[in-house]
């Protein structure tokens, strides 16, 4: 129950985060990706101020074994093993990037955004929601072979 | 906005400071389509009465973690006069749109806050090329719409 409630403040401080720094906003977003047209930096000073204090808690990882809440810490050396650049990777990307340029909503904004009572944040979920579940790797799972970590 | 970076900024930090914080607390890497794609398949799972897949400790912080992700912007945006998404799509793009995102980013296994933040955040290769790639299709996507607009605009 202490561990809930702390991962609910973590989920909540990233919705505040996202909030605050107009990324549940899709002109921005969709400003940020405008090169050629009205272009908006926003997001880049948002993810800069995001990689600051995650770029810390990386190191301080690295020194650790386990979490505060008593959980395995993710060491990149573990799970970077065997993960390289890939097909999957660039694939996915691409039609993540396409998607992400359609609507103005990646997964976090959209999730922040459920709440707003917008029926449009309602009906791209659901898709989301979809496409997530039918991109299920079937037989690396079934053959019981290792599936990689996800972020 | 001119000071829409300084609240650029200051959210930045905040997303940061979340994903420090669910990294050293909870142990695990603050990726939303992760977290959400996970527990889709749970509870696909349980609906189809399939066997649960993967051997997985602490699945209810999912949960809570979605939890808080909608509920505290639900409360605060009101208040900061921001509970608006300005969605200009029409319905049908967006359910291509939301189809795309979810496919995509559980084939790449990440997406802005788990390759972009997180990702970065320690220089993973994978993290910066999936980053540099996402944006990429963004700009393009964006153009192209922009340019089909008038287009459209020109021959009507």
């Amino acid at each position: 129950m202490r561990r809930g409630g702390f991962v609910f403040f973590c989920g909540g401080l990233f919705g505040l985060g996202l909030v605050v720094s107009g990324m549940t906003d899709t002109r921005k977003v969709v400003g940020w990706l405008d090169v050629f047209g009205d272009w908006d930096p926003t997001l880049a000073f948002v993810m800069a101020g995001a990689i600051l204090p995650m770029a810390l808690a990386w190191r301080v990882a690295a020194r650790r074994d386990r979490a505060i809440f008593g959980r395995a810490m993710p060491h990149p050396r573990r799970f970077d093993a065997g993960a390289r650049v890939d097909a999957r990777l660039v694939a996915g990307s691409l039609l993540f990037g396409a998607g992400w340029g359609l609507a103005g909503f990646c997964p976090g904004p959209a999730l922040a955004a459920a709440g707003f009572g917008d029926p449009k944040v309602a009906v791209f979920l659901l898709a989301m929601i979809a496409g997530m579940l039918a991109a299920r790797p079937r037989p690396a799972a079934e053959k019981g072979l290792p599936v990689p970590e996800s972020r | 906005m001119q000071t829409d970076w300084l609240w650029g900024l200051a959210g930045g930090l905040l997303i940061g400071a979340a994903g420090a914080l669910y990294l050293l607390g909870a142990g695990r890497i603050m990726g939303a389509s992760g977290i959400l794609g996970e527990a889709a398949e749970r509870i696909s799972d349980r609906i189809l009465g399939a066997p649960p897949r993967r051997a997985g400790g602490g699945s209810a912080d999912g949960g809570w973690f979605i939890a808080g992700l909608v509920l505290v912007p639900a409360a605060v945006a009101p208040l900061l006069g921001r509970a608006d998404t300005h969605a200009a799509a029409p319905y049908a793009l967006l359910v291509v749109a939301g189809l795309c995102v979810g496919f995509g980013t559980r084939m790449a296994n990440g997406c802005t806050s788990g390759h972009g933040v997180c990702g970065i955040s320690r220089l993973s290769f994978r993290g910066i090329v999936a980053t540099l790639v996402y944006i990429f299709a963004g700009a393009v996507t964006v153009l192209a719409m922009a340019m089909l607009g008038r287009a459209a605009a020109g021959t009507l």
